[in-house]
């Protein structure tokens, strides 16, 4: 493999796990949880392209919509989805000062509730399904072949980085929530409404997840319902190596991983390929003994009170 | 009457940090609690600003009930808290801490008079308007705990120890700005450590020990007595 083709196809993976790992930072941030479900909302968005059916061959809902409405449509879901388990699942919770492992219990639950959810409905046999065909195209770049798709999720990725960055900089609802990150109770006492802070964050991670999801889709076609539990992993550990509550070290943490493990997938000697995880995780392991705050740990990460 | 406090008991766990405790502090008053270290002085401020849940006792602005109410709607009814320790968001800027502080009244552009008055009383806020709240000493952190305050347009500010950790200049401003906002028709409740302080400044005092108030009054009669520091430091009030 060429080594352009090498850095898009490690760009375009870590891009992925940054977009998860930017949702789960969000929530984290304002809440002090861990949403594992995230993950399951990139599946529910992916499902939502297709007529929910036991059959094998599902014909497609959403996904035969045009293109600007079908994007529309997948974010309304995703992220409507992302608000619906923050107001009857988490809020609940919080009101009651439920400690971050009752919380991540619950994210659990509510994930496995989503992918069982699908399963009755579709049930457990991978389907698959067409969007963006031109997007499936390899293009001619410098003299090698890359695929459109991969040039595309990392070019939408930077897009949604510098819109986030916007947002949190120069929108006053989005120096609202890096504010509660910081310190909720102190914003809150200077009058920002918690609820409406925590809502939006389940909403942005929503509309992420819903974005990633058609990327996903698209690249490869197919629709599993376990199909967000490794990018949910690959996300958390992402902010993880980033550094908890630091949404930069959640977006640089989660593209170092999808990077690290392309490297790996191509450099490692053909004998050691499938424990290419086992490498991956050997180097979590390393960068976690060196920099046990994360690589970009944020200020303050204490429990909310 | 702006607030009243009455039977206030607050509890960590299943320990009681305050007990038994009323107050009251009507318009345009300064009021200062004094008491040594864990007497339970930010606790009670805590509860006034619906952080802390009463576990007894209830609490009343304008004779409305606000117990169970969340800190920003208590900000919202016009009670404004610089908390102990000034809890800044250092890795915001200052025009950021401002901004945030200014969302219940409509934003900062809609807010050009209260930030007129604020680099007026703070000029150094202005001077480092775009640098990292992190990055300012103590005492500009305390500026800028106060003006925050102060863009939520209080009837009521409550400023938890304003001098501690604070070089003499800083304290001394501080006072300054106090007596001025004062003078503007703000209503204050103070939280001192120092005694001569507060009974310099404030109209009446109420002195915490250990959870409960053992004495309150005018200051200028309060600075008459001679067992006053002696009921500070370990002893009851006399009968």
């Amino acid at each position: 493999m060429n080594a352009i083709q090498l850095m898009i196809d490690a760009l375009s993976l870590g891009s992925q796990y940054a977009l998860v790992a930017l949702g789960i930072g969000l929530i984290f941030g304002v809440m002090r949880m861990i949403n594992f479900a995230q993950g399951d909302l990139i599946m529910l968005g992916a499902y939502a392209l297709v007529v929910p059916t036991t059959a094998d061959l599902a014909p497609p809902l959403i996904g035969k919509l045009p293109a600007v409405a079908l994007i529309i449509t997948v974010i309304t879901i995703t992220a409507g989805a992302g608000i619906v388990t923050e107001r009857f699942a988490f809020r609940p919770l919080r009101r009651r000062e439920a400690d971050g492992a009752t919380l991540l219990i619950s994210s659990f639950a509510v994930g496995y509730l989503l992918q069982s959810i699908v399963l009755f409905v579709h049930t457990g046999r991978p389907k698959s399904v067409s969007i963006f065909a031109d997007l499936t195209r390899q293009l001619e770049l410098g003299g090698v072949r890359v695929a459109m798709i991969d040039i595309v999720t990392i070019c939408v990725t930077a897009l949604l980085l510098t819109a986030m960055v916007v947002f949190l900089r120069r929108l006053r609802w989005g120096i609202e929530m890096r504010a509660a990150t910081e310190d909720f109770t102190m914003a809150r006492i200077l009058g920002v409404r918690a609820d409406a802070v925590i809502a939006l964050a389940f909403a942005i991670a929503g509309a992420l997840a819903g974005i990633l999801s058609l990327l996903y889709v698209a690249k490869t076609g197919v629709l599993d319902f376990r199909m967000g539990v490794p990018l949910a992993i690959a996300g958390f550990v992402g902010t993880v190596i980033g550094g908890m509550g630091s949404l930069v070290g959640a977006v640089l943490g989660g593209l170092f991983l999808g990077v690290a493990s392309s490297l790996l997938q191509a450099l490692l000697p053909e004998v050691l390929r499938p424990g290419r995880d086992a490498f991956l995780y050997g180097l979590v392991i390393f960068v976690l003994l060196v920099r046990p705050q994360g690589l970009f740990a944020g200020r303050n990460v204490g429990e909310r009170t | 009457m702006l607030v009243e406090v009455e039977d206030l008991e607050v509890r960590y766990g299943s320990v009681p940090a305050v007990r038994n405790v009323s107050f009251h502090v009507a318009e345009g008053e300064i009021v200062c609690f004094i008491g040594a270290n864990g007497a339970g002085k930010s606790t009670t401020m805590l509860a006034l600003a619906g952080v802390l849940h009463p576990t007894r006792g209830d609490i009343r602005i304008e004779s409305r009930s606000v117990v169970g109410l969340a800190p920003e709607d208590i900000t919202r009814l016009g009670i404004a808290l610089v908390p102990e320790g000034r809890r800044i968001f250092g890795g915001l800027t200052v025009r950021e801490n401002l901004i945030v502080a200014s969302g219940i009244r409509g934003g900062i552009t809609r807010q050009r008079s209260t930030l007129e008055l604020i680099f007026e009383l703070f000029p150094i806020l202005h001077q480092r308007f775009d640098s990292r709240a992190g990055n300012l000493s103590g005492g500009e952190q305390q500026q800028l705990a106060i003006a925050r305050a102060l863009l939520t347009r209080p009837r009521l500010l409550i400023v938890d120890e304003p001098s501690l950790g604070l070089a003499p200049k800083f304290v001394e401003l501080v006072y300054q700005i106090f007596a001025h906002l004062r003078s503007n028709g703000t209503t204050l409740l103070l939280v001192e450590q120092s005694m001569r302080r507060a009974l310099s400044l404030a109209d009446r005092v109420y002195l915490l020990k250990s959870g409960s108030m053992v004495l309150h009054g005018k200051a200028a009669e309060l600075a008459e007595r001679d067992d006053l520091e002696h009921i500070y430091f370990g002893g009851m009030a006399a009968p």
